[in-house]
C-alpha cells in the first residue's frame, strides 16, 4: 500500500459512501434496505483499510507516518497535511470500528428518514477521522467544527421527546468553546506564521504570558467536549436524547476529541501554562470523578446514568494527561480507547433493552436475567470492565493513571482512587435493578435475548475489552514513544523557560 | 505444572459457564469438580517439588503492563508460601465442588454455580502465584467478583442481592488503599514486581515519604495502606461488616470463600510482604491491634447469634484476627500455620453445618434446631471434631496453630504483644463456648423443628459426607504433621526466602521458650469455655435466658454487632444517596444549568424580546441606532489609537 493516500482514503471513503447514498432513488422501503446495506458496506471497507494504518503502523518512533502533504492555500501557507502518530493513530481505528456498529445497530430502530441517517452517520465518520489526522490548524479546525454539524442533527431529527432542547444545548455549549480556539489559532498563527501542527509541536515559542490566555482558550473548547466538571451538563441531556448510535458515537468518540486536544495542542504548544495551570485541572478532574459519581447514583434513567459515568471517566483521563509522567499520559490515552469501547458498548446495551420496551427508566426492569442469560452476560462484562475490574480494558488506564497522579499529587490519587468504590457501587447498583430479581413485570414476560445481529455487534466489542485488559502492550506499544517524546520536549521546554526567566531575574549572566 | 494447576479450573470455569446447557448438570459437575481434583493433585506434587525440594521457581507467561518503567508479565511463582496456598486452595476447592454436587443437586442452575466456584479457584490461583503485586490485585478483584457473584447466587433474593453488592463495595474500600499502595510501591521502588521490591526494601528503611501532607517512614506508609486493603478482604475490624452478610451465598460457597480461602488472602497479602513489614514498625503496630481487637470483637458478637452459618462467620473474622496480630508480633509462619489448619476445621465446620441444614429443610436458626444427634451420628461427630480443633483441644489442628500464636505474641515481649495475647486468650475463652453452644443448641436439647421437618432429618449423601471426611482427616492431622515444618526447628529450611524476618523480631523461636503457664493457659482456658457451655445449655438451659436479662444493654449491643451496619448506613450509605439527589438537582440544575446554558438562553430570549420592541418600523429609530454605533466605534478608534 506504499504511496497510497492512505489516511485521505480512510477519511474520505464515507463520503462517497454518502455521496452514493444521496443519488438512491425509489421506493421507501427499498432506499431504506439500499441505504443501510451501501452504508454498512463502506463503513466495513473504510474499518478494513484503517487496519492497513495498524498494521503499517511502525511501532518504537514519535514521527508522524503515512504524512500527506497537498499545498491548498499557499497565500498562507496552508496545507493539506495528513499523518497519525502514536497517540491519534488508535483513535482513527476506534473511529472506523464504531461506525459499523453503530450501523448495524440502527438496522432496525431507525425506522423514517434511513437515506438521511445513514448519510450523517458516514459523514460524520470522515470528520472524525479527518480530525485525528489533520496536520494542519485550518483543515483541523474545519474537520473539528464540522464533526457538529452531522451530530446536531443525528440529536436533532433522530433523537427522543427533548431533542431540539439538548441538541441546542449540545451545539451551544460546544460552539462556544469553539470560538474561542478559533481565536487562539489565529493568534497562534500571527505569532508564530505557520498553521503547520507538525512543526509547532516541536516548540512553538510562543511567551508564556500569551501562552496563559491562549490555554484558556483552548480549554474552554475541549473541557466541554471532554466534558469536565463544571461544563458537563450538556452531556446527560444529550445522550439521553440521541438515538443508541448517536450516543455511541458521542461517548466513543467526540468525548475524546477533547482529551485529543490537550495532548496535540495544550501540552506542546502552551507548556507554560499547562503546568501553571495542572492544579486548576486536577481540581477539577478530582471533583468529575466524585461528583458525578455520586450523581449518577441517584439516576433512574440508564442513559443518564451511563452518560454521569463517562463524565466521571473522563475525569481520569484529564487527570492523567496533566501529570505529564509516562504512566500518567498512557493511563490517559488507555482510558480514553477503552472508555470510547466500554461507554459505547454500555450504551449498545441500553440501547437493546430501548428497542424492545421503549423505555430508559430503570424502574421498568428487574429480573431480566430469567428471560436474557446471554444478554446479562454481556451486560456483566461490560459493567465490570466499567468499574475496571482487572483483566478488562477499564482497569489498565485507571490503574495507570492513579499511579501517574501518585507521583505528582497523592491528595489527588487518594480522591481519584475513591472513583473505584463509587464507580463500582452505580454500576452493580443498576445492574442489580435491571438484571436481578424477580421478573414479575407484564411488559417483561415475552422479551427476547439478543439475536443474531445483536451478537454480532457485541461479539467484537467483548473481545477488544478482554485483549486490552489481558494483553494491553499491544496497544501502549503503539502510543509510548510519541508519549515519550510529548514528555521530553514538554521538560525541555519547561527546563528552557525557567532559565530565561532566572535570565531576567540576574540579567548579569 | 503449576501453570496447568492454575490454569485447569478457568478451563472448567469456561466449559460450565459458556457451554452448561451442551454438557448438561451432570456434565457441568464432572468436568469442573473432575478438573479441580486434577489441579490438586498437581498442586500436591509442586507442593512437594517446591517446598520439600527446595526448587522455588517462576514461570513467566507473557508481558502484561509496559508503561516506561511500570512493566511486568503475567507469571506464575511457586515458592513455599505460594506452594503452601495451592495446596490449600485446590483441596479445599476440590472439597467443596464435590461436596456441592450434593448440596446443589435441587439447584436450578447447576452449570453457573459450578462455573463460578471454578471461576474463583482460578482467580485465588492467580493471586497466590502472582509474582508482581499487579497480578496480586488482579487475583484479589477477581476473587471480589467471584465472591460478589456467588454470594448473589440466588438473585431472586433482594438480601442475597444486597449482601452481595455489600461484600464488593466494603472490599473495594480496602482496595482502593490496596492500589495506592501500589502506586506507592512504584513510585517508592520504581518496579512492583517482588523480587526488585523486596531486595530494595531494606534500603528503604530510613527514608520517609509524604502522603497526603503526612510525613512518615516510607515503608510504614506503604505497609498500612497495604494493610488496609488486606483489612477489607479478610474481614478486620472496621472493614469486617461484609462478611456476616455474606452467608446469604450457598453453604458450600461460605466454606470455600468465606472461611478457607478468600478471607485468608488478605493474611496472605501481608506474609507475602514480610520483607517490607519488617522495617515498619508502625505498620506491625497497627496490624497487631486491629488484629487482636477483631479476634475479640468478632468472638464476643459470635456468643450471642441464632443463625448458624452466622456464628460461624464471626468465628472466621475473630480466627482471622489471629492470623493478623501473629503477622503483627513477626510470627508470619505461625499465621500460615494457622491458614492452613484453619482451612481445614473451618471448610469442615461450614460443610457440616450446610449437611445440618440440608438435612432440616433449610434451616438455619439454630433456636429452631436441637435432639437430631441420633438421626444424623456421622454429621454430628464431624462437627465435633471441628469444633475440637477450632477450640484448640490437643491434639487437633487449631490447637498447634493457634497455640503458637498465643505463645509468639506473648514471646513478643512488647505491650502490644501482651495485649494481643491477653485479647487471644479471652477470645479462645469466648470460642469454645460459642462452639459448644452452637453444637448444643443445634444437636442437643429437645427438639425444637416442627413435626414435618423432624420426620425427614436424614443423613447427607456419600457424596456430601466424603468430602467432609477428607476435611476431618486433616483437622485432626494438619497440626501434628506441619508442625515441624511450618513453626518447628525444620521451618527455615522450609520456607527458604519466601518469608523474611529480622532476627532481633524471630518471634516464633522465642515462642518455644515461653513459661509452662503461658504454654497450658489456652487449653485450661478452651475447656472451661465448653465447661461452661455445658452448664448453660445442657444442665441448666434457664440460664442463658436470666444472664442476657441481666445484661441486657450490653447483650443488645453485642447481639446487634456493635451497631456498626447502623453506623456505616448513617455515616456513609445515606449521605451518599443524598448528596447524589443533592448534586444532581441543585448542582446540576439548579446553579450549573441555571447560571450556565437555561439561564443565558433566558437572558437571550430576554434579550430578543426588548430588542424585537425596538424593531418599530421607523425609519428614525435604525437610523438612531446607527447613528449610535457609529460614535461608540469612532469613539473606541480614538481611545485606541491615540492613547
Amino acid at each position: 500500500m506504499n504511496g497510497w493516500p492512505l489516511l485521505s482514503l480512510v477519511t474520505f471513503l464515507p463520503l462517497v459512501g454518502a455521496a452514493f447514498i444521496l443519488t438512491i432513488r425509489g421506493e421507501q422501503a427499498v432506499v431504506a434496505r439500499n441505504a443501510r446495506y451501501v452504508a454498512l458496506w463502506t463503513s466495513l471497507i473504510t474499518f478494513l483499510l484503517s487496519l492497513f494504518v495498524w498494521f503499517g503502523f511502525e511501532r518504537g518512533t514519535s514521527e508522524f507516518q503515512f504524512v500527506e502533504e497537498v499545498t491548498w492555500i499557499p497565500a498562507f501557507g496552508i496545507t493539506y497535511r495528513m499523518g497519525v502518530d502514536g497517540i491519534s493513530m488508535m483513535f482513527v481505528l476506534l473511529a472506523t470500528i464504531l461506525t459499523p456498529i453503530c450501523i448495524l445497530a440502527s438496522w432496525e430502530s431507525v425506522k423514517h428518514r434511513v437515506k438521511e441517517y445513514m448519510v450523517a452517520f458516514l459523514a460524520l465518520e470522515t470528520l472524525m477521522v479527518g480530525m485525528f489526522c489533520a496536520l494542519d490548524f485550518v483543515p483541523f479546525y474545519m474537520f473539528f467544527e464540522g464533526v457538529l454539524i452531522p451530530m446536531f442533527l443525528i440529536i436533532g431529527i433522530w433523537g427522543g421527546d427533548r431533542r431540539v432542547y439538548s441538541a441546542f444545548k449540545f451545539f451551544l455549549y460546544t460552539l462556544a468553546g469553539s470560538v474561542l480556539m478559533l481565536l487562539a489559532i489565529l493568534a497562534i498563527y500571527f505569532q508564530t506564521g505557520t498553521t503547520n501542527i507538525v512543526v509547532l509541536l516541536e516548540g512553538a515559542g510562543i511567551p508564556p504570558s500569551m501562552q496563559i490566555w491562549l490555554w484558556l482558550a483552548f480549554f474552554a473548547s475541549f473541557a466541554v467536549k471532554v466534558p469536565m466538571w463544571p461544563v458537563h451538563t450538556w452531556l446527560p441531556d444529550a445522550h439521553v436524547e440521541a438515538p443508541t448510535a448517536g450516543s455511541v458515537i458521542l461517548a466513543g468518540v467526540l468525548l475524546k476529541m477533547g482529551g485529543y486536544g490537550f495532548l496535540r495542542f495544550s501540552l506542546p504548544m502552551l507548556p507554560d501554562a499547562t503546568a501553571f495551570f495542572a492544579p486548576l485541572v486536577f481540581a477539577l478532574s478530582v471533583v468529575a470523578v466524585i461528583y458525578t459519581s455520586l450523581v449518577a447514583l441517584a439516576q433512574v434513567d440508564m442513559k443518564k446514568l451511563i452518560a454521569y459515568s463517562s463524565v466521571a471517566h473522563m475525569g481520569f483521563v484529564t487527570a492523567g494527561i496533566f501529570t505529564l509522567t509516562q504512566q500518567g499520559l498512557e493511563g490517559a490515552i488507555f482510558q480514553m480507547l477503552s472508555h470510547g469501547v466500554v461507554a459505547a458498548a454500555l450504551f449498545l446495551v441500553v440501547g437493546v433493552l430501548y428497542d424492545r420496551v421503549h423505555s430508559r427508566l430503570i424502574e421498568k426492569y428487574g429480573g431480566l436475567v430469567h428471560r436474557m442469560p446471554v444478554y446479562a452476560l454481556v451486560f456483566m462484562i461490560f459493567m465490570l470492565a466499567s468499574v475496571g475490574l482487572p483483566g478488562t480494558s477499564g482497569f489498565v488506564g485507571e490503574f495507570l493513571v492513579i499511579v501517574g497522579v501518585f507521583q505528582v499529587n497523592t491528595w489527588v490519587a487518594l480522591l481519584m482512587a475513591t472513583g473505584m468504590v463509587l464507580g463500582a457501587a452505580y454500576m452493580l447498583y443498576l445492574y442489580r435493578r435491571v438484571i436481578f430479581g424477580k421478573l414479575t413485570k407484564q411488559h417483561l414476560m415475552t422479551i427476547k435475548d439478543l439475536n443474531w445481529r445483536e451478537k454480532a455487534i457485541f461479539a467484537p466489542l467483548i473481545v477488544l475489552v478482554l485483549w486490552m485488559g489481558v494483553y494491553p502492550v499491544s496497544f501502549i506499544d503503539v502510543m509510548s514513544a510519541s508519549v515519550e517524546n510529548l514528555i521530553g520536549n514538554y521538560e525541555q521546554a519547561i527546563a528552557q523557560s525557567q532559565a530565561q526567566s532566572l535570565a531576567a531575574l540576574w540579567p548579569g549572566r | 505444572m503449576e501453570v496447568v494447576a492454575v490454569f485447569l479450573p478457568l478451563a472448567g470455569a469456561i466449559l460450565a459457564g459458556l457451554f452448561g446447557a451442551r454438557l448438561g448438570d451432570r456434565g457441568a459437575q464432572y468436568v469442573t469438580s473432575g478438573l479441580l481434583l486434577l489441579a490438586t493433585l498437581l498442586s500436591i506434587i509442586v507442593f512437594f517439588d517446591v517446598a520439600v525440594g527446595g526448587n522455588a521457581r517462576t514461570t513467566e507467561l507473557f508481558t502484561w503492563f509496559s508503561s516506561g518503567a511500570f512493566e511486568f508479565s503475567w507469571a506464575v511463582r511457586a515458592d513455599t508460601l505460594s506452594a503452601v496456598m495451592l495446596v490449600v486452595v485446590t483441596l479445599v476447592s476440590a472439597m467443596v465442588h464435590v461436596y456441592s454436587i450434593g448440596y446443589m443437586s435441587h439447584d436450578a442452575s447447576i452449570p453457573r454455580f459450578f462455573a463460578y466456584l471454578s471461576l474463583f479457584t482460578f482467580f485465588m490461583l492467580m493471586l497466590v502465584t502472582a509474582d508482581n503485586f499487579v497480578q496480586l490485585f488482579f487475583g484479589w478483584e477477581g476473587v471480589g467478583l467471584a465472591s460478589y457473584l456467588l454470594i448473589g447466587f440466588w438473585y431472586e433474593k433482594p438480601s442475597a442481592n444486597a449482601a452481595a453488592i455489600k461484600a464488593f463495595l466494603v472490599n473495594r474500600v480496602g482496595d482502593v488503599a490496596f492500589a495506592l499502595g501500589i502506586a506507592g510501591i512504584f513510585f517508592v521502588f520504581g518496579s512492583v514486581t517482588f523480587d526488585a521490591v523486596f531486595a530494595a526494601a531494606p534500603e528503604m528503611a530510613d527514608t520517609t515519604f509524604t502522603f497526603i501532607g503526612i510525613e512518615a517512614q516510607t515503608l510504614n506508609i506503604i505497609a498500612i495502606l497495604l494493610f488496609i486493603g488486606a483489612m477489607g478482604k479478610s474481614a478486620q475490624l472496621g472493614l469486617h461488616t461484609w462478611l456476616p452478610d455474606a452467608m446469604e451465598g450457598p453453604t458450600p460457597v461460605s466454606a470455600l470463600i468465606h472461611a478457607a480461602t478468600m478471607v485468608t488472602a488478605g493474611v496472605f497479602l501481608m506474609v507475602r510482604v514480610s520483607p517490607i513489614l519488617e522495617f515498619a514498625p508502625a505498620a506491625l503496630l497497627l496490624i497487631t491491634i486491629i488484629g487482636a481487637a477483631t479476634a475479640f470483637f468478632a468472638a464476643t458478637i459470635g456468643l450471642t447469634q441464632y443463625d448458624i452459618k452466622r456464628v460461624i462467620a464471626y468465628s472466621t473474622c475473630s480466627q482471622l484476627g489471629y492470623m493478623m496480630f501473629a503477622i503483627g508480633v513477626s510470627a508470619y509462619s505461625a499465621a500460615m500455620f494457622h491458614l492452613m489448619t484453619h482451612a481445614f476445621f473451618k471448610a469442615l465446620l461450614f460443610l457440616g453445618a450446610g449437611s445440618v441444614i440440608h438435612a432440616l429443610a433449610n434451616e438455619q436458626d439454630m433456636r429452631k434446631m436441637g435432639g437430631v444427634w441420633r438421626m444424623i451420628p456421622l454429621t454430628y461427630g464431624l462437627m465435633w471434631i471441628g469444633s475440637l480443633a477450632l477450640a484448640g483441644i490437643p491434639p487437633f489442628a487449631g490447637y498447634f496453630s493457634k497455640d503458637v500464636i498465643l505463645e509468639a505474641a506473648f514471646a513478643a515481649q512488647s505491650s502490644h504483644g501482651y495485649f494481643a495475647f491477653w485479647l487471644g486468650i479471652a477470645a479462645a475463652f469466648m470460642t469454645a463456648f460459642y462452639s459448644w453452644r452452637l453444637l448444643f443448641m443445634t444437636f442437643h436439647g429437645k427438639p425444637r423443628a416442627s413435626k414435618e421437618v423432624m420426620s425427614h432429618v436424614h443423613e447427607s449423601p456419600k457424596i456430601m459426607t466424603v468430602p467432609l471426611i477428607v476435611l476431618a482427616v486433616g483437622s485432626v492431622l494438619a497440626g501434628w504433621l506441619g508442625y515441624s515444618a511450618f513453626v518447628g526447628d525444620a521451618r527455615e529450611a522450609f520456607w527458604g526466602a519466601s518469608i523474611f524476618v529480622l532476627p532481633e523480631n524471630d518471634t516464633v523461636e522465642l515462642a518455644h521458650y515461653v513459661p509452662l503457664w503461658v504454654q497450658i493457659l489456652p487449653i485450661i482456658i478452651a475447656v472451661s469455655g465448653i465447661v461452661l457451655a455445658y452448664v448453660m445449655y445442657i444442665t441448666r438451659p434457664d440460664l442463658p435466658g436470666m444472664v442476657t436479662s441481666r445484661i441486657r444493654p450490653l447483650y443488645l449491643f453485642v447481639y446487634n454487632k456493635w451497631y456498626f451496619d447502623e453506623l456505616y448506613n448513617a455515616v456513609f450509605v445515606r449521605p451518599a444517596s443524598y448528596l447524589g439527589h443533592g448534586l444532581w438537582r441543585v448542582g446540576d440544575g439548579a446553579v450549573i444549568d441555571g447560571i450556565g446554558p437555561d439561564g443565558i438562553a433566558a437572558t437571550t430570549r430576554d434579550l430578543a424580546r426588548r430588542v424585537s420592541r425596538l424593531q418599530t418600523g421607523y425609519l428614525y429609530h435604525y437610523a438612531f441606532v446607527m447613528l449610535v454605533g457609529v460614535v461608540v466605534f469612532v469613539t473606541w478608534y480614538l481611545f485606541t489609537q491615540i492613547g
